[in-house]
């Protein structure tokens, strides 16, 4: 199998083995007319295994959906074949619409419009809990 | 944040200018007499209490403002459908502060993020009750005189006990605290606060479920009330319902000193002969909610009176 290299466009590496497809769909990738390869269970000096996703397009990348869904991930910017920036993810702060509360007592089981806002409270365990409820996030996807 | 919402926004030297005040407050009710004239206080309820909205109305009307609002939601445009933002957002028209009671956890937040003038949450549900942990804390001020160094037994409901999660966050931060945390395996405390006040800031705690054998070591000891409404099956609150009840002989083994507190309104937690024990404070506790809720305007409507 053979991948081109990119020109233009985003590389997404360092992806916990077995999430590629998830970010997929997280990421609205099956919305894209360009070219996106998928390659799963990479050998990897550092991790073993990995996946990397390959965008042969510029778009505009949710990096706070992507760190809290793994925040392993090197992103990198490819220009004119050539790395022109590289991203290192965290857990972000906060995600708005990632994660939904479970909660039937908190006030989004009522009201529909309000976003659903999760906090970060614990960065060394990855603890995220509901702005409103405080209701804990299940695990992460 | 417009308001008060969780305790922990305020620091603990804002708590203490509240009791400062509040104190001031109760010897001096004259000088504050008219602070608030021409202010409005808009009592948003949308659950139904009796205690909390009379004594935020009862303090708006000793600072010389004005009261309006309602007790349901029935009576209120939620029945028709409205938001919780769209509410305040007109509210905030009318009134210069509000006080929000909600069933649904996180609905004065909410209101906060929306509203131009200041809400108070009056309770959210299970979730938070700040202005009753300012009541505790100015009752345990008055009536120990500080608060670090004690050992805090609380009893009954401590899942759905709102007063007491947002009482445990609040005395976290003063030093050699101990909580005695009593309740049934069904009731026991929430993980975030287990986890997340307890564990992560090193406090010394233990959970049982025996009242009695609890009882010689305790400095304060914190009654709740197994609340109905709290659950979906009526069944399990049944069986629950009953599982503390504090009485004169189980005093007993308590120190002199201890303090008898109840966020009220009790059913049968605290047997009626109890209330004539110099050690019950839960009646004081009540008188001083008025106090310091009228600090509590004062500070969120920017307004100071002289303290000469």
């Amino acid at each position: 199998m053979i991948v081109n290299p990119i020109t233009n466009g985003i590389v997404l590496d360092h992806i916990t083995a077995g999430k590629a497809m998830d970010i997929y769909k997280i990421l609205h990738l099956d919305s894209l007319n360009c070219t996106v390869a998928i390659i799963k269970n990479a050998d990897s000096k550092k991790m073993g295994h990995k996946d990397i996703i390959k965008i042969f397009e510029h778009i505009d990348l949710n990096l706070d959906v992507l760190g809290y869904i793994d925040p392993g991930i090197t992103v990198s910017i490819i220009k004119d074949g050539k790395v022109k920036d590289r991203l290192h993810l965290e857990l972000p702060q906060r995600v708005t619409n990632v994660i939904k509360c479970k909660n039937p007592r908190c006030i989004t089981s009522v009201e529909q419009e309000l976003p659903h806002v999760f906090q970060l409270t614990d960065r060394e365990k990855g603890v995220y809990r509901c702005i409103y409820c405080e209701t804990k996030a299940k695990n992460r996807v | 944040m417009n308001g008060l919402i969780d305790i922990m926004q305020l620091r603990t030297d804002e708590i203490d200018a509240l009791i400062k005040t509040a104190n001031d407050i109760i010897g001096n009710p004259q000088k504050y007499a008219q602070a608030c004239a021409g202010k409005k206080l808009a009592t948003l309820f949308f659950e139904p209490s009796t205690r909390t909205r009379l004594s935020f109305e009862a303090a708006m009307y000793e600072l010389g403002g004005h009261v309006l609002g309602f007790s349901e939601a029935a009576s209120s445009s939620s029945s028709k459908g409205e938001s919780v933002a769209d509410t305040v957002t007109v509210v905030g028209y009318y009134a210069d502060i509000i006080a929000m009671r909600h069933p649904k956890e996180g609905a004065p937040l909410v209101a906060a993020m929306k509203s131009s003038v200041p809400v108070i949450n009056a309770g959210d549900g299970g979730h938070n009750h700040p202005t009753q942990t300012l009541t505790d804390l100015l009752t345990i001020q008055r009536e120990k005189g500080r608060f670090d160094h004690l050992t805090v037994g609380l009893c009954g409901d401590l899942k759905f006990g709102r007063t007491v999660h947002s009482l445990i966050s609040a005395l976290s931060r003063y030093e050699k605290v101990k909580f005695v945390l009593i309740s049934p395996e069904e009731l026991v405390i929430p993980d975030y606060v287990r986890q997340e006040v307890l564990q992560k800031n090193n406090i010394d705690f233990v959970e049982t479920r025996d009242l009695e054998a609890a009882m010689p070591e305790l400095d304060i000891l914190y009654m709740t009330r197994v609340q109905r409404e709290r659950f979906f099956n009526e069944a399990d609150y049944i069986r629950l319902k009953d599982s503390y009840v504090l009485t004169v002989p189980k005093l007993q083994s308590a120190k002199s000193d201890l303090c008898v507190m109840h966020p009220l309104p009790r059913v049968n937690e605290i047997a009626v002969d109890v209330d004539d024990d110099p050690r019950a404070c839960y009646f004081k506790q009540a008188q001083n909610g008025k106090y310091i809720r009228m600090a509590l305007i004062l500070k969120l409507l920017g307004i100071e009176v002289d303290a000469q």
